[in-house]
């Protein structure tokens, strides 16, 4: 992926792309704003869904150990993987132990992250998408734009396009006559899936939420094909961040409240599913829980940044940010975008690697609207903040950035009155011949202020400080 | 090493110099509870009239388009009859109640449930502010599957099985039952942000709310 400047230039060129996202991004707002302003504790909601999470992050090795004990209680199989890799080959084995070449998949931001799907390919097993923006997605070749609605970029006349062209290449082909009525379209994608959950032996899902005490886990959605995936298959395998765990089943309270609300701006999801383990005579037989790193120990140790292991993956924050509205979620070049996405990939991945990951603290205007919006408080503006220097941090040594050495330079400046004296005189002329050359790099971006007509130091002198 | 014990390791390293993790406060619960319906403030008080509590549960239920039918004991028969018709129905070990044609679960397979028009259940509860029903999958509710693959969901719930909200609900139910929250019909708003509703769940949910001792 090219770093975030490059690729928001192209998005922003796509009217197409800004005039679905300003429609999505305006109505998701409107309503979230509406059904939180029923809840009268919503502040208090948010500052104990953040207390709860901090509480768990800090003693997050107490908490997972405590959730193993009580899933392995429970019936279920407890796997830990330290990264992709690990975890691919974990649900490849649970596959392959039962002999399919397909499995269902619930959305699922984890198993994104780590790229199940082609790992799963590698093993020729197929695993379909059964959430309908994602099976847009999957079917269209295409990558998600958004954490709630994937498909967000797409309209309904490119969907229709996908599923007459990729249904039938996937298993049952899109009725005929198909129009671009949003309701025929899901009709089509009732029927092309149902064919696959009452076939299916093996699902994967991810989990909204892990009860430590009592090995509990929780989906949320709105489809039922979640339930589909939890409930008719006789093997179930969980990819669960280790940051997903809260401490007791009393702490969900609080964040089914804030969960449904913030994301899709209503009172409660349509469908909410709860399973501890293995329940004999009812759903899966066999459960897989695969709790996952990936990066998450290294964002711990971020000081600043580990408040960001207290996402709830809501999105509130996507539909509120000028630069998500207008670039979308390619720019970002992750499955995490927006606000909390240009943070969490520098806090996962680390900074000083990769120049797109090292853009992703700067794709901000540093507005604070995610702030306000966020369910769990995540302080986002402040870990942007310091991300960039940790970027500039890292790039110390080699050869420096211009802006580098014109940090340096108004440094040594500031430290010298003789030469800051000299400076302000040149202030002028000196800003008049980058207007003429055109610092472009930075001009591209930023509008050069007007020159003042005489320094500080000059109006001091001749207005004795204001007094005459 | 282990990739448990490396995980744990990360984890305890991460976490050297960091604060002790905050005490987290019981939270003040609102009370009386005020809901803003269209611009009215409608309180509902948490030591409220039952009624409040029911009526408000219905209002919300209908909201998700999910139509509610309020009966009393005597008259849930005649409006399951009625709401089912001709369909035939699956129903749970438990129910209790006649149902025109029904199909007994003797451990049905998907496909084979798929070929039942509806099904029928009771609940656990009910909860007013969010209009969620939950089930719990013990006796009259059945597995997960029955209230899942049938295109026509009825679920019978008394009135007094309706509590105010979400905390209410999450302290009376027990976290080692598998759980449904069913809030509404299935719906999508993935294309275009137009909402639609029964993409692969029940498309149709009817709620029977039955007053008095049932």
């Amino acid at each position: 992926m090219p770093p975030f400047p490059e690729a928001a230039r192209i998005a922003l060129a796509n009217t197409q792309l800004r005039t679905n996202l300003a429609h999505a991004t305006a109505t998701i707002r409107d309503k979230r704003a509406r059904v939180v302003a029923e809840v009268d504790d919503w502040e208090e909601l948010r500052t104990a869904g953040a207390a709860t999470k901090d509480r768990v992050l800090l003693d997050l090795d107490t908490h997972l150990v405590r959730l193993e004990e009580s899933l392995i209680r429970a019936g279920a199989t407890v796997h830990w993987a330290r990264d992709a890799e690990e975890a691919c080959r974990i649900v490849a084995d649970v596959a392959k132990a039962h002999h399919v070449d397909e499995v269902v998949k619930v959305k699922s931001m984890a198993t994104q992250e780590i790229g199940l799907n082609e790992a799963l390919a590698q093993e020729g097993i197929s695993a379909w998408e059964t959430d309908l923006a994602e099976l847009i997605v999957q079917l269209g070749d295409d990558l998600p734009s958004h954490i709630l609605v994937p498909a967000i970029h797409r309209n309904r006349a490119e969907i229709r396009e996908i599923f007459l062209a990729g249904m039938a290449r996937a298993g049952r082909p899109a009725p005929e006559g198909l129009d671009d009525e949003p309701a025929h379209l899901a009709e089509a994608a009732r029927l092309h899936l149902r064919e696959k959950f009452l076939r299916a032996e093996v699902a994967v899902s991810g989990a909204n939420f892990a009860v430590a005490e009592t090995g509990t886990l929780v989906v949320v959605e709105s489809e039922g094909n979640g339930r589909m995936c939890l409930t008719l298959p006789q093997v179930l395998v969980s990819v669960v961040g280790i940051e997903k765990v809260v401490p007791t089943w009393a702490d969900l309270d609080v964040f089914l409240q804030l969960l449904p609300r913030s994301s899709t701006g209503e009172r409660m999801n349509p469908f909410t599913s709860t399973w501890t383990g293995v329940t004999p005579g009812d759903g899966p037989q066999e459960v897989h829980v695969v709790l996952l790193d990936n990066g998450r120990t290294r964002a711990l140790a971020d000081e600043v940044g580990r408040q960001a292991l207290r996402c709830i993956r809501c999105s509130a924050c996507l539909n509120v940010c000028p630069v998500y509205e207008r670039t979308g979620g390619h720019a970002y070049g992750s499955v995490y975008p927006g606000p909390i996405g240009a943070i969490l990939n520098p806090l996962l991945r680390g900074v000083g690697v990769d120049d797109q990951v090292d853009s992703l603290p700067y794709a901000s205007s540093l507005c604070g609207a995610c702030y306000d919006v966020c369910p769990v408080k995540i302080d986002i503006p402040s870990v942007l903040v310091d991300l960039r220097a940790q970027v500039v941090d890292a790039h110390r040594g080699g050869v420096p950035r211009p802006e580098a050495v014109a940090m340096k330079a108004a440094a040594a400046t500031f430290r010298r009155p003789g030469l800051l004296r000299a400076a302000e005189r040149l202030t002028r002329p000196g800003l008049a011949v980058v207007r003429r050359v055109g610092a472009s790099a930075w001009t591209g971006a930023r509008d050069l202020p007007p020159a003042p007509k005489e320094s500080f130091r000059a109006w001091w002198k001749r207005t004795d400080g204001g007094r005459s | 090493m282990n990739a448990r014990e490396e995980i744990l390791g990360r984890v305890r390293a991460a976490l050297e110099g960091a604060p002790p993790p905050p005490v987290v406060e019981p939270r003040s619960v609102v009370e009386p509870r005020a809901v803003v319906e269209q611009g009215a403030q409608r309180p509902i008080s948490r030591d409220h009239s039952a009624t409040d509590l029911v009526d408000l549960f219905a209002e919300r239920v209908a909201d998700y388009t999910a139509t509610v039918h309020r009966c009393t004991a005597d008259e849930v028969e005649a409006v399951l009859t009625e709401l089912l018709g001709d369909r035939t129905t699956v129903v749970p070990p438990g129910f209790d109640r006649a149902v025109p044609h029904p199909v007994e679960d003797t451990g049905l397979t998907p496909t084979e449930l798929d070929g039942i028009d509806a099904v029928v259940t009771m609940a656990t509860l009910g909860i007013a502010e969010t209009g969620t029903i939950v089930l719990t999958h013990g006796p009259g509710q059945g597995r997960r599957a029955l209230s899942l693959v049938p295109d026509l969901h009825v679920c019978v719930v008394r009135e007094d099985q309706v509590v105010p909200g979400v905390p209410d609900a999450v302290t009376a139910l027990d976290p080692t039952r598998p759980q449904t929250w069913i809030s509404g019909p299935s719906a999508t708003s993935d294309i275009e942000l137009d909402r639609v509703e029964g993409v692969h769940g029940p498309r149709t949910l009817r709620v029977v709310l039955v007053a008095g001792d049932a």
